[in-house]
């Protein structure tokens, strides 16, 4: 693989990859057919566990300068970032032009930065192949949409305190509501003492406002943050999508060269549903969700496709087809006392998955998290071939395929 | 300007009296070789040097010539002691180490002789400062016996682009290696740390290389921790010499402007770091 970027782009490049090292501290490189993909990825737990914020932020840089990418080169790598583009000021100032290179046979990925007065910068960076990483979330299917320039949203941050962690946005057809989250712990003495700050934008200040379905959301400001950095350095607008409490908000930036996705996990309101707030569980139900009723509340959801769910992880009380599909109405009740076991079937598919990838396989190391995150919801067992999921939408790719 | 209030006899038994108008013109060359508490000053009629070491391994030298001084008078050939440099930077600034526009602090130093102390009469704004620094018996500098007949390969660099390889090096890594030969790469610097290797090249016909000497290819690796004394020079300095004899020792020296535009050099000898064979 192989890629030239040159000239402004090279400073673009740089800023995307600090506002990624924001997040953590590898970067996932991934080479695709019409460019390269930068990726973090990462987990923060606040203290109360019902707080999981997942953060995946998504740089897809298109090719430049006739590059030479080879397409069928599957494997994501991870590298230490940072150590290529140290100081953005100089960058400015004295690289023309950054070349890029993957070198399977030994095992090096390159960064030639070619800098003014003949000085040449050559940064051979190991990596390790990892799992190829997709995040699944689509934009087109949230039912609110906003766009703005970068501007508004940084004045509208700024008022914050950088200590904060989580923000609240809250819409109705005509208004945006932001304020800060403080968590309710000790009964309501905390929430009482705490300073909450509010502001509300009205929709002629965006460039897009679309609500369809007017919520909250609540969500991780510190990456929002760094996003927005990134966004008024280059002066692109920033999108924001999302649907309701629970299911991610997706912040993206684009213009020719880049497409930037931060996708942030939003907390929800009901604490039952967030302990099974894992994301194949998440891109599971959303695609049941286009089968099923139109915008069910977040209880129906629990009756509605909890049972699915159910039935599609448990491998052993399965009792065959007939008891398949997403609309078993006649599982209300029992369902609910199914929850415990569901959520101990959950871990156990986790550990099943994390068992399988130990068995020698050729696969690179993975660590839990990620298999739960972004491989397939289905435990790829022989025994689920029997179970009708051909009816059934995938979102996520098995990270068996060979894409 | 000539403290009156010393009285004619002292006058006698100097040894050595060096003032300056600007006591800035000494210290800040001194800053940039205080990585060791202790120096070992000489003064000859050429001027003072002030000799920094390092386990042997690393010397620094800071050359301030006669004519820098406003008054410059020694008695004997050569005068040598050592003193706590720390201590002595902290007289220098006594006044405040922040230059404050228009006002400069005025130094006289003295030294009687063998086992007087260093007394230094440092005036600022009709305020006088005596201070008397103990010295002792001086060390013998290394002699590294690095001599021009012996040098094989030297590049000299307008700092400005060393600066920005420095300030950029990747310090997971234990050495640096420096690379210099007649062809390609020319003149590289390379980093092994953590994440992966790293090399810097300058071009020999780049337009920051003021001169590229080099007679034969040479790879040779210096400790990190013995060349990052050498960066405070580097930030201070316009121009830099880089040079290596035939047992890969190196040598940097520095061209540095002092505030009123006179030159002073530093220099730096480092030791490599010997390839240990494996059996």
């Amino acid at each position: 693989m192989q890629c030239v970027v040159t000239g402004g782009n090279v400073k673009v490049l740089a800023k995307a990859i600090h506002s990624l090292s924001r997040i953590g501290d590898e970067l996932y490189v991934e080479p695709q057919e019409d460019g390269v993909s930068c990726f973090d990825a990462v987990r923060n737990t606040s203290t109360s566990s019902y707080h999981h914020v997942y953060i995946f932020a998504y740089f897809l840089f298109a090719s430049t300068n006739g590059a030479d990418l080879n397409a069928s080169l599957s494997c994501t790598i991870k590298v230490d970032s940072q150590s290529v583009f140290r100081s953005l000021a100089t960058l400015e100032k004295t690289v023309e032009k950054c070349h890029i290179e993957l070198n399977e046979q030994k095992d090096r990925l390159t960064f030639t930065l070619h800098c003014k007065h003949g000085l040449l910068k050559t940064h051979n960076l190991s990596y390790q192949d990892s799992e190829s990483l997709q995040a699944v979330f689509n934009k087109d299917t949230c039912t609110n949409e906003f766009r703005a320039q970068p501007r508004v949203l940084v004045d509208t941050v700024a008022h914050f305190p950088p200590s904060l962690e989580e923000v609240t946005v809250t819409v109705s057809d005509e208004r945006m509501w932001v304020r800060n989250h403080v968590e309710d712990e000790t009964g309501n003495t905390t929430r009482s003492k705490a300073m909450l700050t509010e502001l509300c934008l009205a929709s002629d200040e965006f460039d897009h406002f679309v609500v369809k379905t007017p919520n909250s959301v609540t969500f991780c400001l510190k990456e929002f943050r760094g996003l927005l950095v990134f966004a008024e350095s280059s002066n692109l607008p920033v999108s924001m999508y999302f649907d309701e409490p629970g299911s991610p908000v997706v912040l993206s930036v684009t213009d020719g060269v880049l497409e930037g996705n931060f996708v942030l996990a939003t907390l929800s309101d009901d604490p039952i549903t967030s302990l099974f707030f894992l994301f194949p569980f998440w891109t599971f139900w959303s695609t049941l969700r286009a089968h099923a009723p139109p915008s069910p509340p977040p209880d129906d959801f629990m009756n509605d496709d909890m049972d699915s769910y159910l039935i599609a992880m448990d491998t052993s009380v399965a009792s065959g087809p007939s008891t398949a599909g997403p609309s078993a109405s006649t599982l209300t009740d029992p369902c609910t006392s199914k929850l415990p076991e569901a959520n101990h079937r959950t871990r156990t598919h986790s550990e099943e998955e994390e068992e399988e990838m130990e068995d020698g396989s050729e696969r690179p190391p993975n660590k839990k998290f990620r298999s739960l995150f972004f491989g397939s919801v289905f435990p790829p067992s022989p025994k689920m071939s029997t179970q009708p999921v051909t009816t059934q939408e995938v979102l996520a790719s098995d990270s068996e395929d060979e894409s | 300007m000539p403290l009156s209030t010393q009285s004619q006899d002292d006058e006698e038994h100097y040894v050595l009296v060096a003032s300056l108008d600007n006591a800035r013109n000494l210290s800040n060359i001194l800053k940039a070789i205080t990585f060791k508490d202790h120096a070992v000053f000489t003064a000859t009629p050429n001027g003072l040097k002030v000799t920094v070491e390092d386990s042997k391994c690393l010397q620094a030298n800071a050359f301030i010539q006669t004519e820098i001084f406003q008054e410059f008078t020694l008695k004997e050939d050569l005068v040598t002691f050592q003193i706590n440099l720390t201590v002595l930077l902290d007289c220098l600034n006594i006044f405040g180490g922040n230059a404050v526009a228009g006002t400069s602090t005025a130094l006289r130093m003295c030294y009687k002789g063998y086992g007087y102390p260093l007394t230094l009469f440092l005036e600022e704004g009709g305020v006088v400062t005596v201070c008397k620094i103990n010295t002792q018996e001086p060390e013998e500098p290394m002699d590294f016996e690095f001599c021009s007949t012996n040098v094989t390969n030297k590049v000299i660099l307008q700092s400005e682009s060393l600066k920005e390889a420095f300030s950029e090096l990747d310090m997971t890594s234990d050495v640096l290696q420096i690379t210099m030969s007649p062809s390609q790469p020319y003149f590289r610097l390379s980093t092994f740390g953590n994440s992966g290797n790293a090399h810097y090249d300058y071009s020999k016909d780049s337009d920051m290389m003021e001169l590229f000497q080099c007679t034969m290819t040479q790879t040779n690796r210096y400790k990190m921790s013995l060349l990052k004394p050498s960066t405070k020079a580097l930030a201070l300095s316009c121009k830099v010499s880089v040079r290596t004899d035939n047992r890969g020792l190196l040598s940097q020296q520095y061209l540095v402007r002092n505030d009123d535009g006179q030159i002073c050099f530093l220099e730096f000898y480092c030791c490599p770091d010997e390839e240990v064979e494996e059996e």
